[in-house]
């Protein structure tokens, strides 16, 4: 029941990014560039809100007729600049939330990726205030209720002698320094430290990507510009602690939890929020465990460097040589930050399974799916018997895919890789060049979408010659296959792979380049 | 897929997007209170008296201190809680006995409650110990109110303005 329930989360997931791919295509996905579009928000947050603070009175008596004259009298500019800043916030709650709830259905919270979760979790303890005291400055109705439920939810913690609530008694009882407090708090002390915990949140992941695709940006800026026009962020009635808010225009992207404190007590608001964020803090430890991350063979490494370029989490790096040998370096792996997910190996030019006199022991590999593993399914799955001749396949697939075992048949062997880029494109050239199939298929995540970011991109620009390992230049580019579509229907890849496997019938069957034409690329 | 068909995708993506926003930033609206409702809050600050009073020192202990330290009083810092009582119509909605904030117990007991409570003609009644009396109470204050749906109507005391305030 709970596998099953596990495995329904991609497969819906894969359907909804399937539906967004048709209509932005893979590389504007929204759902493919969450982090970054929550940081876009972010900067859209700050720029409007530098704007309204050059109109805003940070004081009680006159922050909210500020806040209305910005509304009301210059509505085409300083209104828009607020309603963007209201619905930007908005919008980055929103992101934030799809962004766990993916990363958590796909399960990039385990392993190395730990420290991206973890340090993603206080992120949400300073976007949440940030947004609160946000409208706390408003002094409306609404900031009449946020002030006084968050004094009542702090007056709980043993940190204050003094009842903080007791400041907003009457209208009289309430004080500038206060406010002043809060100003202070969102816009400078929070956005300070929010910034900071973003480049904690993005510290161990190699090439992050903070900025989404240019359509994206200029589509959901549009769109929240429209919505700021059509709709804009209004001021309640000003605050008066004579009466008791009621009728409240809520934000529950930021006050979800609010009405607990209400309808429960401070304690429980508490509970809520610390159980949950102890139990989100704690996920990545929790069964089941992580892969045996990469060992280094150091005969067999010469500190080419490729692994760690191509390491989606700087998980690999250079020391100076250790064991006598003529080179300078050696790649060192970092356990803590290594994901397994075997990219290393397959950039490692020593993962070759041409070689013949030597035993497959590259110089970087997984144990948990050894290259020479790799090797040993290859040419299991190649002497399936019963195949179409000219029409054989060989389907190279990712784990984090559809189950690649229901793709068998008499024409198509399966072997199953961490990642698509585990595979060297050696072992392409090996698979066709020996005729072990007529073609081969890679089946990979989805393009933007990777489960371990880099690596259906790294694929193709191996195939494309753009990097290191190159597929050499005699592999017949008609015989491979590419089908980055993750999480799609069998029928949908049986489909792919039938078409592929017509054009391998139409090339007839495959002739070896002579050497004397075969050419070898160099790098562009 | 055609390109118009793409777009008409993107727009109706973002229009749900927006929808969303748009929505749940203002709505459903809340009440924290049942409108038709008023709202009675109890809150204060108060230092209750020393739980030992003063006591004079003799000139031997004020000898024995020294020099920079010598005061002809001896005050244990320690103070009393203080006890206080709401009542509504004759009904007590609260009485609790607080302790003093601080480490040695020397610093304001406080409280903050809040009742909601129907509107209309009420009779509300603080009374509030701070001695090391046994019965009765060092201040009392009564008042007849018309309260208003909504209306915040607050029970505060300051023992320099004469005992209990209603606002």
């Amino acid at each position: 029941m709970l596998k099953q329930i596990r495995q329904a989360g991609p497969w819906l997931l894969a359907r909804i990014e399937k539906l967004f791919s048709a209509a932005f295509t893979p590389a504007w996905n929204p759902l493919y560039h969450l982090g970054a579009l929550t940081v876009f928000f972010f900067w859209v947050v700050v720029v409007s809100g530098v704007y309204v603070f050059l109109f805003f009175e940070t004081s009680v008596t006159h922050a909210y007729e500020s806040v209305e004259w910005l509304t009301h009298t210059q509505w085409y500019l300083g209104g828009v600049m607020r309603s963007l800043h209201r619905y930007a916030s908005d919008a980055a709650v929103v992101t934030i939330g799809v962004h766990m709830a993916k990363e958590f259905i796909m399960g990039r919270y385990r392993g190395a990726r730990w420290f991206s979760w973890f340090t993603g979790v206080p992120l949400l303890w300073l976007v949440f205030p940030l947004g609160i005291t946000g409208y706390w400055l408003v002094w409306d109705q609404l900031a009449q209720y946020v002030a006084i439920a968050s004094s009542e939810l702090l007056d709980v913690l043993p940190i204050f002698s003094d009842p903080m609530a007791r400041n907003f008694l009457t209208n009289e009882s309430v004080s500038d320094r206060f406010f002043t407090l809060m100003a202070f708090l969102h816009l400078i002390g929070l956005p300070v430290f929010l910034l900071f915990a973003i480049w904690l949140h993005l510290l161990r992941i190699s090439r992050p990507t903070v900025n989404p695709p240019l359509g994206l940006v200029v589509g959901s800026l549009s769109a929240l510009t429209v919505l700021s026009l059509l709709r804009p962020a209004l001021s309640q009635a000003p605050a008066d602690f004579s009466q008791a808010p009621s009728g409240i225009g809520f934000d529950w992207f930021y006050l979800l939890a609010y009405p607990l404190l209400d309808y429960g007590s401070p304690a429980l608001v508490w509970l809520v929020l610390v159980g949950s964020s102890t139990l989100l803090c704690l996920l990545p430890w929790l069964p089941p465990r992580r892969r045996a991350a990469a060992v280094v063979s150091l005969p067999n490494c010469n500190g080419c460097g490729r692994c760690v370029a191509d390491c989606p989490y700087n998980a690999v790096s250079l020391a100076p040589r250790t064991d006598g040998l003529a080179y300078a370096e050696e790649a060192v792996v970092d356990a803590e930050l290594c994901t397994a997910c075997g990219i290393c190996a397959g950039a490692c030019p020593t993962s070759t399974p041409l070689r013949r006199r030597s035993e497959l022991v590259p110089g970087i590999d997984l144990p948990g799916v050894p290259m020479r593993a790799l090797r040993d399914w290859t040419l299991a799955a190649a002497v399936q018997p019963g195949g179409e001749p000219g029409a054989r396949v060989l389907v190279y697939g990712c784990a984090s895919g559809v189950n690649l075992a229901a793709l068998r048949n008499s024409s198509v062997a399966v072997v199953e890789l961490q990642c698509i880029a585990q595979l060297p494109p050696a072992f392409i050239d090996f698979v066709i060049s020996r005729r072990h199939a007529d073609g081969v298929f890679l089946l990979g995540c989805r393009a933007n979408d990777c489960h371990f970011r880099l690596g259906v991109q790294w694929m193709d620009e191996r195939l494309d010659g753009k990097r290191d390992p190159y597929l050499r230049a005699r592999v017949p580019r008609e015989r491979v296959a590419t089908y980055w579509g993750g999480q799609v229907t069998q029928a949908e890849i049986a489909t792919e792979i039938n078409a592929f496997r017509a054009r391998l019938r139409a090339l007839g069957p495959y002739r070896p380049v002579p050497v004397t034409q075969a050419t070898y690329e160099v790098a562009p | 897929m055609k390109q118009w068909l793409r777009y008409a995708g993107q727009t109706l993506a973002y229009v749900a997007f927006v929808a969303l926003l748009g929505f749940f930033a203002t709505a459903p609206a809340y009440d924290p209170i049942d409108p038709d409702a008023a709202m009675l809050k109890l809150s204060f600050m108060h230092v209750g008296q020393r739980k030992v009073e003063c006591r004079k020192m003799s000139p031997d202990e004020i000898a024995r201190l020294p020099p920079n330290m010598r005061l002809t009083l001896d005050c244990p810092r320690e103070r009393l809680p203080v006890l206080v009582e709401l009542e509504l119509d004759g009904k007590l909605l609260s009485r609790r006995e607080l302790v003093a904030s601080g480490l040695s117990h020397d610093r304001a007991s406080s409280i903050y409650q809040k009742f909601v409570v129907p509107p209309g003609r009420h009779q509300v009644t603080a009374r509030l110990r701070d001695s090391a009396r046994t019965d009765g109470f060092d201040y009392t204050r009564s008042t007849e109110v018309e309260l208003r749906p909504r209306q915040n109507f607050v029970v505060d005391f300051h023992a320099e303005s004469g005992g209990f305030s209603f606002h």
